[in-house]
C-alpha cells in the first residue's frame, strides 16, 4: 500500500499545491484545525497534522522556547541555557501556517479563537497544549514577585539562570532550601533530579553547604533509586524531608529568605520554590479545565470531557497515569493529531498505545529512568500491566552510563523531531 | 499490514511525513511513540527499513530478557506479539519507500 513513490516528499511537504490535495475533501471548505501552544505537545501535533495534510494553524505566544527537559543541569552550571533554547523557524517551514500571537479566548459554540490582536481563526478542531500555569495563589507568600528571590525555574528560561547564578554566587557552608509540590505537577521526577543534581554541586564546589528537599508528599517518582544514590553519594549534603516528617511548605518570607512548614523554620542561602500548577490558563478560559485545575480528556482522542470539538494535550491534560513530561507530551502529539485526521475524514480512531520514558540525572553521567507503556482502559489512560517500570535497583555504573548517554541522545532527539 | 479501509486508501496516498508522523498509512498503535526515542544519528537507531522479521525478533527477545537491555525490556513488555507484528510491519514498510 504505497503511495505515490515518484513524488519526493520535499516536495509534497513543501508544495502549496500538494497541501490542498490533501485535505481530506468532504466537500465545501477543507477542514481547519487550530493548535495553540508550540511547545513539545502542541508543536508535535502541528507538525503531523501538516505532514497529513490538514490545513493547520500554530499559535504561540512566546518568541523563543526554552526547553526544561535537561535544564537543571543548567541550574548547575553543566550546560548554557543556550543548548535549552529553540526558535520556531523550522515551524513555519513545515506546511502550517506558524501565528506568533496568545489566544486570549476561545468561542466553543462558534468553533472561534481570539488572539492578542484582535484576529479570530475559526476552526473545526481545536488543540490546546498550553502547558501550566504556576499556582501563586497556593503558598502563602509565595508570588510573582517572590519568585525572583525564590525562583521556581520550572519554566525554563530568566527563572532557570536566575537560580543557577544564585547557586553560583551562594557562600561555601550555606544552606539551599528546595521545596517539592503534591501530585499531580509538571515531571513528577524533576525535583528530585534537580535535588540530586544541587547535590552533586554543593558536594563539589561548595564545601559543607546543604541541600534541605521539602517535600508535600512521601512517596515520589523513581523514589527507591533516587534514595539509594542519594544514601551513596550525598550522606552528607541532602538531607530529604517527606510530607510525614513535616515536608510540607506552609509559607514563605522571600525578604528574610525563610521558608516555613508546620514544624520548623528554615533560613536559606538560596530557595528554590516549585509552587502547585494548573493547566495553561487558555484551557480554562476555554471551559475544558475541572475544578481540579486540570482537563478531563477521552483517552483515544484527547478531546476533552467538558468542551466538544476541543483536544487537550500534554501537561494541561488528564492523562491518568501517563506522567506530565516531554516525551507524554510528544507521544501524546502524534496520537492526538492522527485521531484528529481520523474524526476530519469521519473515520473511528483506533484504539492508541502510548510510550512514556523519563530519565533523571543523579549526577553526571549517572542516569536512571522510568518507562511506562499505556492505553484507555475504563475512560483513562493506564498502565499495560507487565510493562515499564523503573531501572533496576542494582544495575551496574556502566548501565547507569549508558542510560545517562540515551537521555542526552533522547533530548537531541526529541527537539530535532519537534523544532528543528 | 492491515487491511484498507475504504476511504482509509482514499487518504493513503495524501498522507505523508517525516519521523515523527511519517504515516502514508495510519500507523497501528504504538508505532508513533518509538520514534521519540529511534531515530537516524541518534543512540538509538532508525527503525524505519528494517526487515519485519529482524524488529519482531528483537522485540520478542527483549520481552523475554534474552536480549540485553537498559530500557527495551520494560517498553516491548507493553506489545504483545500481535502489535509487535503490525508495529514491525509497518516501520518495514516506510523504509522501503
Ligand atoms: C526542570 C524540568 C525538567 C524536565 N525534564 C524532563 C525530562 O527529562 N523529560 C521529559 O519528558 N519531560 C521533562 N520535563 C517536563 C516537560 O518540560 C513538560 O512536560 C513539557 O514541556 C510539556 O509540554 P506541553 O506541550 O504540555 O507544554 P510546554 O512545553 O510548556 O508548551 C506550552 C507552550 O504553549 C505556549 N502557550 C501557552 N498558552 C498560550 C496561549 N494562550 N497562546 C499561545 N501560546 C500559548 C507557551 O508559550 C509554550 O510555548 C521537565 C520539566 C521541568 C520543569
Ligand atoms: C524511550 C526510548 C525508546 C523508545 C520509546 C523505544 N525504544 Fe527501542 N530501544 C531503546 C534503547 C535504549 C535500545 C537499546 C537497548 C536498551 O538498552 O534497552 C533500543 C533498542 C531497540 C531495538 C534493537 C535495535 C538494534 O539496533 O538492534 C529495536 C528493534 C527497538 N528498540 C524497537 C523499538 C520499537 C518497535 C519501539 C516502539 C514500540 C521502541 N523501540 C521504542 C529505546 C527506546
Amino acid at each position: 500500500m504505497r503511495g505515490t513513490p515518484s513524488v519526493s516528499r520535499r516536495t509534497i511537504l513543501g508544495g502549496a499545491a500538494a497541501v490542498a490535495l490533501a485535505r481530506p475533501a468532504l466537500g465545501g471548505t477543507p477542514p481547519r484545525v487550530v493548535v495553540v501552544g508550540a511547545g513539545f505537545g502542541g508543536a508535535t501535533a502541528a507538525r503531523c497534522l501538516a505532514a497529513g495534510g490538514v490545513d493547520v494553524t500554530l499559535v504561540e505566544a512566546s518568541e523563543r522556547y526554552v526547553a526544561c527537559t535537561g535544564s537543571n543541569a543548567v541550574v548547575i552550571g553543566l550546560r548554557g541555557i543556550e543548548a535549552q533554547t529553540f526558535r520556531h523557524d523550522a515551524l513555519g517551514r513545515a506546511g502550517l501556517r506558524f501565528v506568533r500571537a496568545t489566544a486570549e479566548a476561545v468561542d466553543p459554540a462558534a468553533r472561534r479563537v481570539r488572539l492578542g490582536d484582535g484576529t479570530v481563526l475559526a476552526y473545526d478542531r481545536l488543540i490546546l497544549s498550553p502547558g501550566i500555569e504556576l499556582r501563586f495563589d497556593a503558598v502563602p507568600g509565595y508570588d510573582a514577585g517572590a519568585a525572583e528571590a525564590m525562583p521556581h525555574a520550572w519554566k525554563a528560561g530568566e527563572q532557570t539562570v536566575r537560580l543557577a547564578r544564585q547557586l553560583a554566587a551562594m557562600p561555601e557552608g550555606g544552606t539551599v532550601v528546595l521545596s517539592a509540590p503534591a501530585n499531580p505537577y509538571r515531571c513528577p521526577p524533576g525535583p528530585y533530579e534537580r535535588a540530586s543534581l544541587i547535590a552533586h554541586f554543593l558536594k563539589t564546589r561548595k564545601p559543607r553547604a546543604k541541600l534541605i528537599l521539602l517535600d508535600a508528599k512521601d512517596t515520589f517518582s523513581k523514589q527507591r533509586l533516587f534514595e539509594a544514590a542519594w544514601a551513596k553519594l550525598y550522606p552528607d549534603v541532602l538531607e530529604h524531608v517527606p510530607l510525614a516528617g513535616g515536608g510540607q511548605v506552609s509559607e514563605v518570607d522571600p525578604a528574610a529568605m525563610i521558608v516555613r512548614t508546620d514544624f520548623a523554620e528554615y533560613k536559606a542561602d538560596v530557595a528554590c520554590i516549585i509552587p502547585p500548577q494548573r493547566a495553561g490558563r487558555i484551557a480554562a478560559l476555554a471551559g475544558c479545565a475541572d475544578r481540579s485545575g486540570w482537563c478531563p480528556i477521552d483517552p483515544a482522542t484527547f478531546e476533552s470531557r467538558l468542551v466538544p470539538g476541543i483536544h487537550v494535550i500534554g501537561d494541561a491534560a488528564i492523562a491518568g497515569a501517563m506522567p506530565k513530561s516531554a516525551f507524554s507530551a510528544n507521544a501524546q502529539g502524534k496520537v492526538c493529531a492522527q485521531a484528529v485526521i481520523d474524526l476530519l475524514a469521519g473515520r473511528e480512531p483506533e484504539s492508541p498505545l502510548l510510550i512514556n520514558t523519563c530519565w533523571s540525572l543523579v549526577a553526571p553521567g549517572y542516569g536512571i529512568s522510568v518507562a511506562g507503556v499505556f492505553r484507555p482502559t475504563d475512560g483513562l489512560l493506564a498502565d499495560v500491566p507487565g510493562a515499564g517500570g523503573i531501572s533496576p535497583l542494582d544495575a551496574p555504573d556502566a548501565v547507569r552510563q549508558q542510560e545517562a548517554a540515551y537521555a542526552e541522545s533522547w533530548y537531541r532527539t526529541i527537539t530535532r523531531d519537534v523544532f528543528g | 499490514m492491515r487491511a484498507a479501509r475504504p476511504v482509509l486508501a482514499a487518504l493513503a496516498a495524501l498522507v505523508f511525513g517525516t519521523g515523527a508522523c511519517a504515516a502514508e498509512m495510519r500507523p497501528p498503535p504504538g508505532a508513533s511513540s518509538c520514534t521519540g526515542c529511534h531515530a537516524e544519528g541518534a543512540a538509538m537507531g532508525r527503525l524505519e527499513g528494517r526487515s519485519e522479521a529482524e524488529i519482531v525478533a528483537a522485540l520478542d527477545a527483549f520481552r523475554s530478557g534474552t536480549r540485553p537491555a537498559t530500557l527495551m525490556n520494560r517498553i516491548a513488555k507493553g506489545f504483545d506479539a500481535q502489535e509487535s507484528r503490525a508495529i514491525a510491519a509497518w516501520f518495514a514498510a516506510q523504509g522501503a519507500r
